[in-house]
């Protein structure tokens, strides 16, 4: 069973340096002397991923230049039982690629070219460093693009876009990752190569995609992907409705569904969080507005002008106060401006901020921003709140100072607090940053202990000796119990004796 | 409580009774599609016990349905919403197919190109495994990525990881237009046409050639839909047309699959070629329908099995017996070692005394 996380640090540490040695030595078989980190000063930059409150040092570094370098230094790792924690741009938000004390990092960011791109198949076959962003730019010319736009695509790769099976401001009518990607190839933990999914629509057999794609990292690792392209739309318009009531906004979102209508894109900002941006943008928003809504649409200029009049009606009859429709492109980028610097923009109002990513309902919007009021008394901390609103898919940012222990300690409480909230609304504790080490606590509150270890029992089918990226996303029945978290059944609905509409 | 529901505890005392004294279990909802996969082995495992549609929230956007949730009911209640599932899955008897059906078997009708699979839209599933267990994943919400997607996995396994007994669906609004287009085009001209068309952001739902006709369904809003037959020009088939073609298509009960069936009596095979969308017209004998935009050809033939898995092998694609007497070959295509591997590791994790669908999927599984 995976160990749990910081134990191993009581490892002896003249046990750490032999072994690394040992590792190092034979690595340097396989490896230009190059590809090999291993001094303190090197690995530095290799302590943390985008999630800062957890740093480790790994063992060793590993930046293979070539598919046959990976599989020698994972057949190497393999045969030594050294952990393998693989790594892309390292932008991920929950400690996915947290080093190992005793591990390898795989670096993959030496694999970045674009392979192919075929304008006719609508297909792009890329290496898993290559950047989100850089393969909607190589299509471009083609009036083709790759639809996933997780905020981060200026800088994440498509590997860990595999990995953590990302989302961004388009899912609900474009779908995630997932449902964007035709074929993976890479390595399994033992170094044998492996080729899943096809250029056609589907493949023989189990389709293993759907468990490998956001994986974290531990069932493979990825050095190719094929995505699919779809066509840019001609035209995209932005809608931006101030509400003065927190509810009245989250009926809208309802409404808009419920006439029909599937936006490009469907984004909700509270009043803290509109301040926080306007101050850094200056986009124009209503700092008035107890919610802002930003409602996408894109297709033919005549299908956006169809779809935006609808929108516009549904909006207004929910309780907007004000409406804005952009004209032009450089307006609606503007609209966006706010939304997208959203992250950034708390930086500048708090030391810290720790960002949350569940998934709730929709209709439970109003309800978990009033439990988060709430929270911010209960634990006295600041939480400004941006949501993917067309998805459910919350990201409360919880402003604290992490110089004082006492305010990160209650930070994580309150994080927790609202991951334990969402699952009870019906929710997930992750919807697109992945569980990595932040939420492993949060499993235990979402998934039982059969299921966990049904979850197991999909990593020991790819990986049976546990030693790629191990002690991430499915925590130990032993670490549920240590934590004191309590499943929140969920499991076969009963029929709803409320009425079913 | 859902636990004490009479239809699951007898599923559940079924599966644990057979793991006790180790024999197999046929799962099965409608028996719809028996002619599918390999030959069914074991003792029946009756599903249509444990129905009803659970939770329906059209703003939400999902629906949570029972196994034994007859499809047709499943559908008739998406459409008093307004609402369907895009996907298109096929109903091959009036009135039978189940909802856990439709996910173990992982079939998706015309519409699959421009939509998505079965799998895609897939949100979250209760499983009973091997052990008796009753397992849930994935939830009732678009985003999700709290640990490993099993739900999606279910989608296509032929039941060989267990009992599907719940399953979460993304629903979508009916589109508020849609026209149906003709052609009169040869087959390599068609899979040109669509392809380039298909980098285009026109409203193209779904397509079908065969013997020198093309015809395309634009679906969308009314604006997009008739900008598209302008874009494309071809004959506009009259609207009460249209409609029952693509039924019959998605049904596999219009001429071309009619006319399969009574080959298949006298000892062809009806073939689903999976192949890369611009993967030109193959070069095998027989009768050929194009459908999915040129990544699904259904091939009436009595060529030789490895004949027709080589050539499609050969164009990065696989070939599967779909009807046939002949299913020596194997109905799935043979997968490479690792991923055999990884089938049969996951086999042994969902359903270690291997109770459920043996051999179903693949020999050993």
């Amino acid at each position: 069973m995976n160990a749990p996380l910081r134990n191993d640090s009581a490892t002896p540490v003249t046990d750490r340096v032999q072994r690394r040695t040992q590792v190092v030595a034979e690595l340097s078989a396989v490896l230009p002397k190059h590809a090999l980190l291993w001094h303190t000063e090197d690995t530095i930059p290799y302590e943390c991923d985008g999630l800062t409150a957890y740093r480790q040092q790994p063992l060793v570094v590993a930046l293979p230049e070539t598919e046959a370098q990976v599989a020698a230094v994972l057949r190497t790792c393999h045969r030594l039982d050294v952990p393998v924690v693989p790594r892309g741009a390292g932008t991920g938000l929950s400690g996915g690629a947290l080093p190992h004390r005793r591990g390898v990092t795989l670096s993959l960011a030496k694999f970045n070219k674009i392979l192919s791109l075929d304008p006719h198949a609508r297909t792009a076959r890329v290496q898993c460093g290559v950047r989100n962003l850089a393969i909607s730019e190589a299509a471009a010319p083609h009036r083709l693009y790759y639809a996933p736009d997780p905020s981060s695509q200026i800088a994440c790769t498509i590997g860990g876009n595999v990995a953590e099976n990302s989302g961004g401001v388009h899912c609900l009518k474009y779908g995630l990752t997932l449902h964007n990607v035709l074929r993976v190839k890479g390595f399994l933990a033992d170094g044998e190569a492996v080729d899943i999914g096809s250029e056609s629509l589907d493949a023989p057999g189990l389709d293993l995609l759907t468990v490998l794609v956001g994986s974290e990292g531990m069932l493979a690792v990825v050095t190719e992907v094929t995505v699919k392209l779809i066509p840019m739309p001609q035209e995209a318009r932005c809608i931006m409705a101030s509400f003065n009531d927190i509810r009245h906004a989250g009926d809208a979102v309802a409404n808009v569904i419920a006439a029909g209508i599937i936006p490009a894109g469907l984004e909700m900002m509270d009043k803290p969080m509109t301040a926080a941006v306007e101050s850094y943008v200056h986009a124009g928003y209503d700092l008035d507005a107890a919610a802002i809504l930003l409602c996408e649409s894109d297709g033919t200029p005549e299908e956006v002008d169809e779809e935006i009049a609808r929108m516009v009606d549904v909006l207004r009859s929910s309780g907007a106060n004000g409406i804005q429709v952009s004209e032009n492109e450089a307006q609606r980028l503007k609209f966006w401006s706010g939304r997208k610097n959203a992250f950034p923009a708390s930086g500048r109002i708090s030391p810290d901020y720790m960002c949350m990513d569940s998934t709730i309902p929709r209709k439970r919007l109003a309800d978990i921003l009033i439990a988060i009021a709430q929270m911010e008394k209960k634990y006295g901390l600041r939480c400004v709140n941006v949501f993917h609103a067309g998805d459910g898919n919350l990201h409360p940012l919880i402003l604290y100072d992490a110089n004082d222990a006492d305010q990160l300690r209650r930070c994580e409480q309150f994080g927790a607090d609202i991951l334990e909230t969402s699952v009870a609304l019906g929710g997930t504790v992750t919807g697109e940053h992945g569980v990595g080490v932040e939420k492993l606590m949060s499993m235990c509150v979402q998934f039982s202990a059969n299921e966990r270890e049904q979850m197991l029992g999909v990593k020991h089918a790819f990986d049976p000796k546990e030693l790629l990226n191990p002690g991430k996303v499915i925590p130990t029945l032993a670490r549920c119990a240590e934590g004191g978290k309590m499943h929140v059944h969920r499991g076969l609905l009963p029929f709803a004796d409320i009425p079913r509409f | 409580m859902p636990d004490t529901d009479p239809a699951l505890r007898r599923l559940v005392d079924q599966v644990k009774s057979a793991g006790t004294h180790a024999e197999t279990l046929d799962i099965r909802g409608g028996n719809t599609k028996a002619f599918y996969g390999e030959k069914q082995q074991g003792a029946i495992l009756d599903t249509t016990g444990l129905r009803g549609i659970s939770v329906y929230e059209p703003t939400e956007l999902v629906i949570t349905a029972r196994c034994g949730t007859p499809l047709a009911e499943l559908e008739a209640t998406l459409a008093e919403r307004g609402q369907y599932l895009p996907f298109e899955p096929p109903h091959f008897a009036p009135g039978g197919g189940t909802v856990g059906g439709m996910v173990a078997a992982g079939l998706s009708g015309p519409s699959r190109a421009a939509v998505g699979s079965v799998r895609d839209f897939v949100l979250g599933a209760t499983l009973l495994n091997g052990r008796g267990d009753v397992l849930s994943f994935g939830g009732q919400v678009m985003k999700n990525v709290a640990g490993y997607d099993v739900s999606r996995l279910l989608a296509g396994s032929m039941g060989a990881l267990g009992v599907i007994l719940e399953v979460s669906l993304k629903v979508l609004p009916m589109a508020s237009a849609s026209a149906t287009v003709r052609f009169q085009i040869d087959e390599a001209t068609a899979l040109q046409r669509l392809n380039e068309w298909a980098g285009k952001p026109l409203p193209i739902n779904a397509s079908a050639w065969w013997s020198d006709t093309l015809v395309v369904r634009l679906r969308g809003a009314f604006a997009a839909v008739n900008a598209a037959i302008d874009a494309l020009g071809g004959d506009l088939i009259e609207a009460d047309l249209g409609p029952p073609f693509w039924q019959g298509l998605r049904d596999h009960t219009d001429e071309f699959f009619a006319h399969a069936g009574k080959a298949v009596d006298g000892g062809a095979t009806l073939w689903r070629l999976s192949v890369p969308s611009t993967t030109p017209p193959l070069k095998l004998h027989g009768e050929t329908l194009v459908e999915w935009g040129g990544a699904q050809r259904w091939l009436v033939s009595a060529q030789a099995a490895a004949q027709v898995r080589e050539a499609v092998k050969l164009a990065g694609g696989h070939a599967t017996i779909f009807l046939g007497k002949d299913k020596s070959a194997g109905v799935f295509a043979p997968l490479a070692p690792a991923l055999m591997r990884i089938h049969r590791n996951l086999k042994k994790s969902f359903d270690p005394a291997g109770v459920f669908n043996p051999g179903r999927l693949y020999t050993g599984l």
